[in-house]
């Protein structure tokens, strides 16, 4: 098992939080795990990227030029990383303020309304959780029970009370695009 | 602390594992990209539990020499910073170097020269190895490519300065302090009592005690005594070389191109090789991990049957001196592929070098 993943979007949206309970589950899972941020003065505002690796052998590189999941949550990051998904790969897109969609017909595209689902969760901090949520109904990247222990273990105890409502934005995210 | 699994950032790695092998103190000032080192060991509040002091200085040029003095005390101590941050600290590394003092520096370098930007670099390559500071003297320069090696390489910097007496550095890059990845961090060791420092250290200034004194200076008036301090020096450069070069060969048996690169730039030319190997052509890789004590015998050997070799760094051709200075044939085609002042490259660019200039060189 080798998943190799892209999450871009504005700063502020949890893109590197979201990353990094990917890959702290992907370390419960035994997996060997890369977690590469764009680190410069996109955490300042503007966009911010990150590539989570998640693999069953040792890992290269932390820099890749295609991905087989590319996750975009904005305009900008769409225009960039749509040529980086590898043939065949996937593409998850939330539609909120999108005007030029994607063209590429060589990959599989899902839109997705991860704003919206989670306006009517009631919080609009479980946005990146639903996001998850939708990755990893498209792709079995971890298991859904090892992103509630990846959270138990990483949230400090003061945090712990919001486990169910980011369980609940998974869920939505994976309804989001299931069949 | 047993031994432990953990998720974390190359710059994370080198704080636990400084806490862990038993330091002293460790005297920095912040600079991105490498922050976290004296963020981690302000949270971890080693002064609580082992007894570390952790110190904020005032800027790079007091850090070094906060662990110059405490080096001279025969103490476990570093400093890190980031490209600009090491210039200034120049001066303190040639004076510790002249003292012969164990002590550990690392470099989270980023694009130069000048100021530049925040973003991963390997522009330092010629100050760490070639000099840096004045006079005749090397760091041994340990070049790690993942946050493992961030942690291993803390331990095995000490652990050469210690035996050599000599500083040591750590020439990481934005890339490998900023990326998270597993890590063993090892067991906790307990710092040395004073007795074991008087042990370990004879030559340390530690409070004079039925013996004679130990000065700690630089500074010869007679050159004749000079040189003879400075053939000294030469000596143990001569023995680290035989002692302690160390490399990572990888897919090297009978590859027709060889690529050399360092710290977490071989890792994306590990990525390369895969892509190569798809394509039918047969890459191997050489990871000098001492910079310097560079392998020249290993890069020498590896490159006798190849068509090509290309160096891959994130400089203009730094390291290529050194690989042109191992393979001492004119005939070889010894090409370099670099991106400057903070552009990362990727696995294909590496591909597609690689073929522009060996397989297709009119293209």
């Amino acid at each position: 098992m080798k998943a190799e993943i892209i999450i871009a979007g504005f700063g502020g949206q949890g893109v590197l939080s979201l990353g990094k309970i990917l890959a702290y589950s992907g370390l419960l899972e035994d997996k060997e795990v890369t977690w590469m941020p764009a680190y410069g003065p996109e955490q300042r505002g503007g966009t911010a990227n990150v590539t989570v690796i998640l693999s069953d052998e040792p890992i290269s590189s932390p820099i890749l030029n295609a991905f087989d999941m590319v996750v975009v949550l904005n305009q900008q990051s769409l225009d960039k990383f749509e040529s980086k998904v590898k043939p065949g790969g996937i593409l998850v897109y939330d539609n909120y303020g999108i005007h030029t969609p994607p063209t590429r017909t060589d990959i599989k595209v899902h839109k997705i309304e991860a704003m919206e689902a989670t306006m009517e969760l009631g919080s609009s901090k479980a946005f990146n959780m639903v996001v998850l949520g939708a990755m990893l109904g498209l792709m079995p990247i971890v298991k859904k029970e090892t992103i509630g222990k990846t959270l138990k273990k990483t949230l400090p105890e003061r945090h712990h009370h919001l486990i169910p409502l980011n369980e609940q934005a998974i869920e939505k995210g994976m309804s989001l695009v299931a069949d | 602390m047993s031994e432990e699994v953990r998720l974390m950032k190359g710059n994370e790695a080198l704080a636990h594992a400084a806490i862990r092998y038993g330091c002293d103190g460790y005297f920095g000032y912040p600079i991105t990209p490498q922050s976290e080192v004296l963020e981690t060991l302000e949270s971890e509040m080693p002064w609580e539990t082992t007894g570390m002091v952790v110190l904020q200085a005032e800027s790079e040029v007091a850090s070094i020499n906060m662990v110059y003095a405490g080096a001279a005390a025969g103490k476990c101590v570093f400093t890190s910073s980031s490209s600009p941050g090491i210039s200034l600290m120049q001066e303190g590394i040639s004076f510790i170097a002249g003292c012969q003092l164990p002590a550990l520096i690392i470099n989270v370098m980023r694009g130069g020269p000048g100021l530049g930007t925040i973003q991963p670099s390997q522009a330092d390559y010629f100050q760490a190895t070639k000099g840096g500071g004045h006079g005749d003297y090397h760091l041994i320069v340990l070049a790690p490519s993942s946050v493992q090696e961030m942690c291993d390489f803390v331990g095995l910097g000490w652990d050469l300065a210690f035996k050599y007496r000599t500083p040591a550095m750590i020439l990481a890059d934005g890339i490998v302090g900023q990326m998270m990845e597993k890590v063993v961090l090892p067991p906790q060791r307990p710092r040395r009592t004073d007795e074991e420092v008087r042990k370990q250290c004879p030559w340390a200034v530690t409070g004079k005690k039925n013996r004679e004194r130990n000065v700690i200076t630089s500074l010869e008036l007679d050159s004749a005594e000079m040189e003879i301090l400075n053939e000294k020096f030469q000596e143990t450069y001569r023995e680290i070389e035989k002692n302690e070069v160390r490399y990572e060969a990888y897919n090297i048996d009978n590859c027709d191109y060889l690529l050399v690169a360092f710290g977490s730039i071989a890792r994306i030319c590990k990525k390369a090789i895969e892509l190569a190997a798809e394509q039918g052509i047969k890459v191997g890789l050489i990871r000098p991990i001492t910079l310097w004590p560079f392998p020249y015998e290993a890069v020498a050997a590896a490159a006798s049957n190849v068509k090509g070799v290309l160096v891959v760094e994130l400089n203009a051709g730094q390291m290529i001196e050194d690989v042109r200075q191992a393979i001492n044939d004119k005939a070889m085609p010894i090409r370099h592929y670099g991106r400057l002042g903070g552009i990362v490259l990727t696995p294909d660019e590496i591909l597609d070098s690689l073929k522009n200039n060996f397989l297709n060189p009119e293209a």
